[in-house]
């Protein structure tokens, strides 16, 4: 019996070995439905989808977007900004109202960690989290782990390190447990003032220097260093935080092997990468916004089709042929 | 399934298989008046496996290469919601562009016809095909759509309640198409 997924999608925490393993194999299909001359399959004809995005985002909203076009969903976006949340609506009224207009799904931008969970408690439709605060953005952690396994051939045992600001980022808590879970060996490395306290216990490597991580690792995933964290005192200034900790190629040459250039972007160049890294032959920066869109493919695919309830009423009736 | 007694009746044994494909791949020379164009275009799984097989007895009879393919269709079907936990889809690939080929989809088992009506509307997905034919080994009649074989390997009248199992030799590890009954 393959596993479902549930109703929602809110992070990689929930969900189970088996589970994850199915997202990334159902993808696999969709990586050649991008390839297509017509770039569509009828899978999720007639359903509607609503984006809803509280905070700004280019490459997440439209990997999603080009997901449910290709699969044939109708789309719509609703942006905070000039929308009744300026006016003070809440989540739920807003969600309420939409849900009202029989949709089917909604995929969730927020800023509050737990929104996506609130959400999906609430409504009826399927709940799709595409990051909400610092806690979890599963579908980047998906697309993470799908890039690795291509460009490595397998998961488990695989040393990936997180580097960069991992207190605040939720990208790093969906790498952290759908790695951890799929038996890849995890470490991070970063400024003290950016790492989560007591993060060993949850069988994490730390390092405190980059050079350490990069003498360990076979996969470096750097993150976007927010700016915004230098004026609250997190780091002394952007250019000591690339003197430190950036990944440059004269500290990659060092390296006993080549290491796999991982990063979720929006890159900040000359600052936690260096623009020959991030454009060099072990870069899989572009491949990961490839297989973007094919992860959100699978997780709306397996989200939206099969009503197991139904399942035995369709054998009934003959079904296919099959 | 505890409870079935199950019966099972061997409608084709390797032998028969074999000399029935031998069939089938000269029904598809004559229609296809050669093997200009022609491109076979199996439907995952077995359908994949019995057009391999095909187009080598074609090989063999006219020393060319024909082209080959695959589909799956399960993002065409018009039953997502009530097919329960997803299988794990299969891949699709086509030589090229079909744009004036003769394509034959060849399947296993020719049933309800939706399976095939899925094929059609992907293929078209990838060109518009000069013509397509469909070539299936076992016609269990019970269509649901209108949709016909052009070239058939075993005609067998099968109840609602019975199952065409296929199983070949690259899977299955046998080569017979039984149909299974459970009282």
């Amino acid at each position: 019996m393959t596993p479902g997924l549930g109703k929602d999608l809110v992070g990689l925490e929930f969900l189970t070995p088996e589970q994850i393993r199915l997202i990334l194999d159902t993808a696999e299909p969709f990586k050649e439905v991008s390839e297509r001359p017509i770039k569509k399959v009828p899978a999720l004809r007639g359903k509607t989808i609503v984006n809803l995005f509280f905070e700004a985002s280019t490459r997440t909203r439209i990997s999603f977007e080009f997901a449910e076009k290709r699969l044939s969903a109708d789309t719509v976006n609703v942006a905070a900004s000039g929308s009744s949340v300026s006016k003070g609506e809440t989540l739920v009224d807003t969600a309420k109202n939409l849900e009202a207009m029989r949709i089917d799904m909604v995929v969730i931008r927020h800023g509050a960690s737990g929104a996506a969970q609130f959400l999906g408690e609430r409504i009826r439709s399927n709940v799709i989290n595409a990051g909400d605060g610092k806690h979890e953005h599963p579908t980047q952690g998906l697309l993470d782990m799908l890039t690795i396994r291509d460009t490595l051939g397998r998961i488990e045992g695989v040393k990936v390190c997180l580097v960069g600001d991992i207190l605040h980022s939720r990208v790093a808590r969906s790498n952290l447990w759908g790695l951890t879970k799929l038996g890849a060996e995890v470490a991070v490395c970063g400024p003290r003032t950016l790492l989560p306290r007591g993060i060993e216990a949850l069988g994490v490597r730390v390092f405190g220097r980059i050079e350490e991580a990069i003498d360990w690792a076979d996969v470096l995933n750097v993150l976007r260093l927010q700016l915004e964290r230098m004026e609250k005192g997190f780091i002394p200034s952007l250019r000591e935080y690339y003197r430190v900790f950036g990944v440059t190629a004269e500290r990659l040459a060092r390296a006993p092997r080549p290491l796999t250039i991982m990063h979720p972007g929006p890159m900040n160049r000359g600052v936690e990468i260096d623009s020959r890294v991030a454009d060099g032959p072990h870069s899989v920066i572009l491949n990961q916004v490839t297989n973007g869109v094919a992860v959100r493919m699978a997780v709306l695919y397996l989200l939206a089709g099969g009503r197991p309830e139904l399942a035995d009423a369709a054998k009934g009736t003959g079904g296919a042929a099959e | 399934m505890a409870r079935a007694q199950i019966k099972s009746t061997t409608l084709l044994d390797a032998r028969a298989l074999a000399r029935a494909l031998q069939r089938m791949a000269v029904e598809i020379l004559e229609l296809a008046h050669g093997t200009d164009g022609l491109v076979l275009v199996g439907i995952q799984r077995r359908g994949v496996e019995l057009g391999e097989r095909l187009a080598r007895i074609i090989e063999k009879e006219e020393g060319v290469s024909i082209p080959r393919g695959a589909i799956d269709i399960t993002l065409y079907r018009d039953d997502l919601e009530l097919v329960g936990p997803k299988p794990v889809i299969g891949e699709t690939r086509l030589p090229g562009d079909l744009s004036g080929a003769h394509v034959v989809i060849v399947d296993d088992v020719l049933y309800t016809g939706r399976t095939v009506r899925a094929a059609l509307d992907e293929l078209a997905d990838f060109g518009r095909p000069r013509r397509i034919s469909l070539c299936v080994l076992v016609d269990r009649g019970g269509r649901e759509l209108p949709i016909q074989a052009d070239i058939v390997g075993k005609v067998a009248r099968v109840g609602p309640g019975e199952r065409v199992d296929v199983r070949i030799q690259e899977l299955d590890g046998a080569d017979e198409v039984v149909v299974v009954t459970s009282a």
